[in-house]
């Protein structure tokens, strides 16, 4: 449960080698240590997190968890709540890839598509009907700015993370009556390991402070938030620029 | 009978809402019924909904809506015993009972709690140093357990184990459905009271341990939690004892049993986070302090007045806006009283401000294994809910208490750890043993019992 104070008992992070994931869990594991499943394809990474959790005295699972193995992703969820309820679930899995070779090669547009968006509504069923009859739980959804507005340089990725994010805004609406907070996360440019080698953009942000307007979210079940919350006004004046100047902004 | 969508439920601290199916049933056989066909969410009763955290919700799963079974079966005058359903608030019982000349032995801070909420959470009152808690006054309780049985339990057999966990264990041993309790003889509906307002902490504590707190029948004191150094702790303690007829002035003396407190507002829910706050707060606390006499003797009050002043208020809890507020009541035995000083200190030094503040010396515990009260001090404050490491500050509260022996009060708990509840209560796990005994398959849970893994 989710305490009086928003902290919970345990929690899910499917892409459990995600920075931003591991961040989150962090941020609440500092309140008070709690149960954590990281779902993630096998890896040393994922034993290092899971280490790295365990010291700071989180009971750890680990499960594996392939995003593009879709026919899984019921039992993937089914054994994440099979050790007791999940207060928190974060959906955290993603690729970026290389936007010149996603929108000229079909294999590398479609894996983009089938992780961001495919697998990401797949989870989103099962963890709904989980959450329903819960009656109680916060997902969390790692959206993105990208998926505002399309842009030359990163659309293929921006359009998943737009169906990803119209997917868990109406998941929003639809679990609501079921006492099940969704928030979607819109994150902007995110120094991590998934933009290394990018130039970072002006105003760049840490999983660090994702994590900490995460957990805000969470605690205040607030349903739309962006990292840093300024992003909000920047996106919502950048839809409304006219093409022919968004064309030859710098972005 | 049920309710057709999930119904969202909070305690009255209006933190941690979450959803369940709401039943109200109208019969005991209703209530058999919903029991026996709760689903793998379990089911909980729920009363009036007093309890601050979440003892009466049960996300995903059935609550009982127990406050239409309320009917008062029979006042006996002469014994004074009455025989009551469980959804019968304290409320309407003190009004029924007055007529007869009777008083209701235990009265918490509020009277809007219904009988099943006052034995399951064993709550005591201001008399608790000369009156025991709830439970101690309960002649009988019947009790619907996850067979589907309706059983008569008492004090003493035929299965005082399973009475004695009921009282206190927070409805997980099943469902109170009716109750005998014994009701005392009393001339009048006023109290005499004494009050005497303190420089300090020390001089409350001197005045709680100088022998005169057993001369009266109540006895509890606000203190005062934004003042340091020399006023640290500054508190008004009222004191008093009920009328007798002669005491009252001749114009209460015609009808001394009369009872008049209409609620006079209920409090819109307007209020913005961030109202209460250390500045509000501060000022509140030196009006409180300020306009109680320094010293007075014999004044006439009724219980309103008296120590259930909120009670003339209806929803006094949405003051503290929408994240609701955090209230912590702890005891720790009699002879801790620089435990008692140290976390007054801690609070008066922190961020945490809290306004409605209670200091109260504990009599004689009871025999129930979950039972709060023991012999010595218990304190409660309230904090906004959603003010930064309030946890972090809470738990460091709750090593002091236990240190010292002490323990939280499940009834206002809604924050700390299962191991913390426990390391408490050392009588838990026989609490434990019955609970699992007469409901083995978890059929009642609630969502405190998932939090703090009371089930488990």
């Amino acid at each position: 449960m989710i305490d009086a104070v928003g902290n919970p008992q345990s929690i899910l992070v499917l892409g459990g080698t995600s920075e931003i994931g591991l961040a989150i869990v962090e941020a609440f594991a500092s309140d008070r240590p709690l149960r954590v499943v990281l779902a993630a394809r096998p890896s040393e990474r994922l034993d290092a997190a899971k280490a790295k959790l365990e010291a700071r005295g989180c009971a750890v699972e680990a499960l594996p968890f392939d995003a593009l193995a879709l026919d899984t992703h019921a039992d993937v969820i089914a054994k994440a709540f099979a050790g007791g309820d999940i207060d928190v679930a974060v959906v955290a899995f993603g690729l970026l890839g290389d936007n010149e070779q996603a929108w000229t090669q079909i294999d590398t547009a479609v894996e983009l598509a089938q992780v961001n968006y495919t697998a990401a509504v797949s989870v989103g069923v099962a963890l709904a009907e989980k959450f329903k009859q819960q009656g109680h739980g916060s997902l969390v959804a790692l959206s993105s700015v990208a998926g505002e507005r399309a842009r030359r340089s990163n659309f293929v990725y921006g359009s998943t993370k737009a169906g990803f994010d119209a997917f868990y805004s109406g998941l929003t609406e639809a679990l609501r009556p079921y006492g099940v907070h969704v928030a979607v996360v819109r994150p902007w440019f995110v120094k991590s390991k998934m933009t290394a080698g990018l130039t970072p953009a002006p105003m760049a942000t840490t999983p660090e402070a994702v994590a900490a307007v995460v957990v805000d979210a969470v605690r205040k079940r607030k349903e739309l938030v962006w990292a840093p919350a300024p992003a909000r006004f920047i996106m919502s004046a950048l839809r409304h620029v006219p093409r022919p100047i968004f064309r030859r902004l710098p972005i | 009978m049920a309710s057709s969508q999930p119904v969202r439920l909070r305690g009255w601290g209006r933190t941690a809402p979450t959803y369940a199916t709401v039943v109200t049933p109208r019969s005991v056989e209703e209530v058999v019924a919903t029991v026996s066909a709760a689903g793998p969410r379990g089911i909980i009763a729920r009363g009036l909904g007093r309890s601050y955290g979440d003892p009466a919700q049960n996300a995903g799963g059935t609550v009982l809506d127990m406050t239409q079974l309320a009917r008062i079966h029979s006042i006996d005058s002469d014994t004074g015993l009455v025989d009551l359903d469980a959804g019968v608030s304290l409320d309407a019982l003190m009004r029924a009972a007055l007529p007869h000349g009777l008083w209701v032995p235990v009265l918490p801070g509020t009277r809007q709690v219904t009988i099943g909420g006052a034995i399951a959470a064993d709550v005591h009152g201001k008399n608790h140093h000369t009156k025991g808690s709830f439970s101690r006054h309960v002649r009988s309780l019947e009790l619907v357990t996850a067979d589907g049985r309706v059983q008569t339990l008492t004090p003493d057999g035929p299965d005082p184990a399973l009475f004695w966990a009921t009282v206190g264990g927070m409805g997980l041993t099943g469902v109170i459905t009716r109750a005998t309790i014994a009701l005392h003889p009393t001339e009048s509906a006023y109290f005499v009271v004494d009050t005497d307002r303190t420089n300090d902490l020390d001089e409350l504590l001197e005045l709680l341990t100088d022998g005169s707190d057993d001369r009266y029948g109540y006895s509890a004191a606000w203190f005062d939690t934004t003042t340091t150094g020399r006023q640290l702790g500054r508190a008004v303690l009222t004191r008093g004892s009920l009328a007798t007829r002669d005491q009252l002035p001749p114009k209460l003396r015609r009808d001394p049993l009369k009872f008049d407190a209409p609620q006079l507002l209920t409090v819109p829910d307007i209020f913005p986070n961030g109202l209460a706050n250390r500045v509000t707060l501060r000022a509140f606390s030196e009006l409180w302090y300020r306009k109680a006499p320094k010293r007075r003797r014999g004044h006439i009050e009724n219980i309103t007045s008296f120590y259930q002043t909120l009670d003339v208020v209806g929803e006094w809890n949405r003051v503290y806006g929408s994240h609701g507020f955090l209230q912590y009541q702890f005891v720790v035995p009699m002879g801790e009283e620089a435990t008692i000083r140290r976390i007054v200190e801690k609070i008066a030094h922190s961020p945490y401000t809290s306004g409605l503040n209670v200091f109260k010396r504990f009599g004689a515990a009871g025999p129930a294994p979950l039972s709060f009260p023991m012999p010595g001090w218990t304190i409660t404050v309230d904090f906004p809910a959603a003010m930064r490491g309030l946890n972090r500050f809470c738990n460091e509260l709750d090593e002091l208490v236990l240190a010292a022996g002490g323990r939280l009060y499940l009834a206002k708990e809604s924050r700390a750890s299962a191991e913390t509840i426990r390391a408490g209560y050392p009588r838990f796990e026989e609490w434990r043993k019955v609970r699992a005994a007469t409901d083995p398959h978890g059929v009642f849970t609630s969502d405190m019992a998932r939090r703090l893994e009371l089930n488990t």
